[in-house]
């Protein structure tokens, strides 16, 4: 199923170029380019040969790596994504870790009080979290951290203080997800009559959730962490933008503003393959965590 | 739960009817001599970087995240119910077709399109509501295909399939009907995602364009004040955060009266 996506998602990316209304070319140039300075960019783009043509061009180049050059930059696109998915591969990561470790203790903590106080506290934060949209959370942090206690920088990169405010603010709407899920996930595996003979078999409370049933309760949760990679990875744009943090996403929305095409595909095209095999990261990571499930 | 949603959900319906018609206030008017000015008695929320109240621009501003959320709802709602109970109904080819379509959309991180498409486009309103629709349909779409082939098994579906109703019809009386209530739910949480959507395209200056009062907008400009004038992303972000909990409070709860399962 993986490979007609894929073809599917690169016909999408080929197929936006030609969505631009009028000249693609004459577009990027802007209204006082000369006829001789479009066409000469048309050709460079391949723009004047027929589309079947353009297309499996397009398919041979991304079997090759290459997915065009630069308008802004006169450089290959590779090399563009090569430079600054370092960035993003720290940010998305750090954003991963931060959001794994506030969400599964207050996921655990919710599911063992549940009813009580601290499950309705942990639950209160987690439907906040999900509801603070990231380019409100960012600067929100910003003006506490950054502005008024001046603890950390409000932008820019190249420290481990740099990281932190856009990791908080890049994972908090996961960690919400992520806590939600483990509550309801364990919850439904402290039911489970082997938990009960855990219990029989004189297991302490404390060790029968951690032992036995939170192993189990771990599957749903790595689904969502995985399915959740792609919000993580989109979500880098926004972050990347409030916080000046030189990663993908910033160089997405750079290209979009200097409406340079064939770098906005490489880097759509690129995130969307990433999203792509992690979701088949995820179904093969089932296997692992519970042994009934196999792959042929 | 689902009160306090439909409270949150009505407030924001009459602050955006009522709002920029009670205010003494005009949402573009500028005083520059009072530009950034701290929330006061006469400007709750303060002024904005053109010396404009931002209480009647978070009003007006209002009208426009309602009315994209309720145009990228419709129109996607429309074309999955559409789409899914064509592919649920009839099964085969057609199911196949449509549902490779819904597997690649699906496979496309949402927002990433709704990006390259308005990027591709030019920022407007209609794009944005067109990119979200784009990607909107697919998850009405898979949810009316999955109740679309439980109801074509249903008897009273297969009776008036015998009795030689045609299939547009028995799509549009029988079928459609068992999916509606689970349609509504997913049109309640969809507000929310089409207004976090378009107030993520305008603060990325890809949507609704200035001077127009769009809540992402308006956050964006505050992005260069954060020093000296945080007022200016403080409101328009409680805006957004209080109307997507309400169609979130709203949509769990309607989920709750519908779906037996999450009844406890």
């Amino acid at each position: 199923m993986t490979a007609p996506v894929l073809l599917g998602v690169a016909t999408l990316v080929f197929a936006l170029i030609h969505l631009v209304p009028g000249d693609p070319a004459q577009a990027m140039l802007g209204e006082g380019a000369t006829q001789e300075e479009v066409s000469k960019l048309r050709t460079s783009l391949g723009l004047d040969r027929p589309l079947g043509v353009q297309y499996a061009g397009f398919l041979k180049g991304l079997v090759r790596g290459d997915l065009g050059r630069s308008f802004r930059y006169n450089t290959p696109v590779t090399q563009q994504i090569r430079d600054k998915l370092p960035n993003t591969a720290l940010l998305a990561f750090a954003a991963m870790g931060v959001a794994i470790a506030f969400a599964v203790p207050l996921g655990i903590i919710a599911a063992v009080f549940k009813g009580r106080a601290p499950d309705y506290v942990a639950m209160t934060a987690a439907l906040a979290g999900i509801s603070m949209p990231n380019f409100w959370l960012g600067p929100l942090l910003a003006i506490l951290f950054a502005v008024y206690l001046g603890w950390l920088p409000v932008s820019g990169s190249g420290t481990a203080a740099h990281l932190v405010l856009p990791a908080v603010t890049l994972g908090a709407a996961l960690s919400a997800i992520l806590a939600r899920m483990t509550r309801a996930s364990l919850l439904e595996e402290l039911r489970e009559l082997y938990v009960l003979a855990a219990r029989s078999r004189g297991l302490s409370g404390k060790r029968a959730v951690l032992r036995h049933a939170f192993r189990n309760s771990l599957i749903p949760v790595v689904t969502i962490i995985g399915l959740q990679f792609g919000a993580v990875l989109t979500g880098t744009i926004i972050t990347e933008t409030i916080f000046a943090w030189p990663g993908l996403g910033r160089l997405l929305i750079q290209a979009i503003n200097y409406r340079d095409y064939p770098l906005v595909q490489g880097c759509i095209l690129f995130i969307s393959v990433t999203y792509v095999a992690m979701n088949l990261l995820t179904d093969l990571t089932y296997g692992f965590l519970d042994p009934r499930i196999r792959y042929d | 739960m689902l009160r306090v949603g439909g409270f949150i959900v009505l407030l924001t319906i009459a602050l955006a009817l009522f709002g920029p018609a009670i205010s003494p206030y005009d949402p573009s008017s500028q005083e520059l001599g009072r530009r950034l000015e701290s929330p006061s008695a006469s400007h709750p929320f303060g002024l904005d970087e053109l010396g404009r109240d931002i209480l009647t621009r978070i009003a007006s501003g209002a009208r426009i995240s309602l009315l994209v959320g309720l145009a990228v709802v419709s129109v996607s709602s429309v074309l999955g119910m559409f789409f899914g109970s064509v592919a649920g109904y009839f099964g085969g080819r057609v199911d196949d077709a449509i549902s490779r379509i819904i597997d690649v959309l699906m496979a496309f991180p949402g927002i990433l399109l709704a990006i390259a498409l308005v990027a591709v486009l030019g920022p407007s309103l209609v794009n944005v509501v067109l990119a979200l629709s784009v990607i909107g349909w697919v998850g009405y779409a898979r949810l009316v295909r999955g109740q679309a082939l439980r109801a074509r098994e249903f008897e009273f579906v297969q009776a008036a399939r015998a009795l030689g109703a045609n299939p547009g019809r028995i799509v549009l009386k029988h079928v459609l009907p068992t999916a509606f209530p689970a349609v509504v739910v997913q049109a309640t949480l969809g507000m929310a995602g089409a207004i976090i959507a378009e107030a993520s395209l305008s603060f990325l200056g890809l949507g609704v364009q200035p001077p127009a009062p769009s809540w992402g907008t308006m956050l964006d400009a505050g992005r260069s004040h954060l020093f000296d004038a945080p007022h200016l992303t403080i409101f328009p972000g409680m805006a957004i955060a209080v109307l997507v909990l309400g169609f979130n409070f709203l949509g769990d709860g309607l989920r709750d009266r519908v779906d037996p399962k999450t009844q406890r």
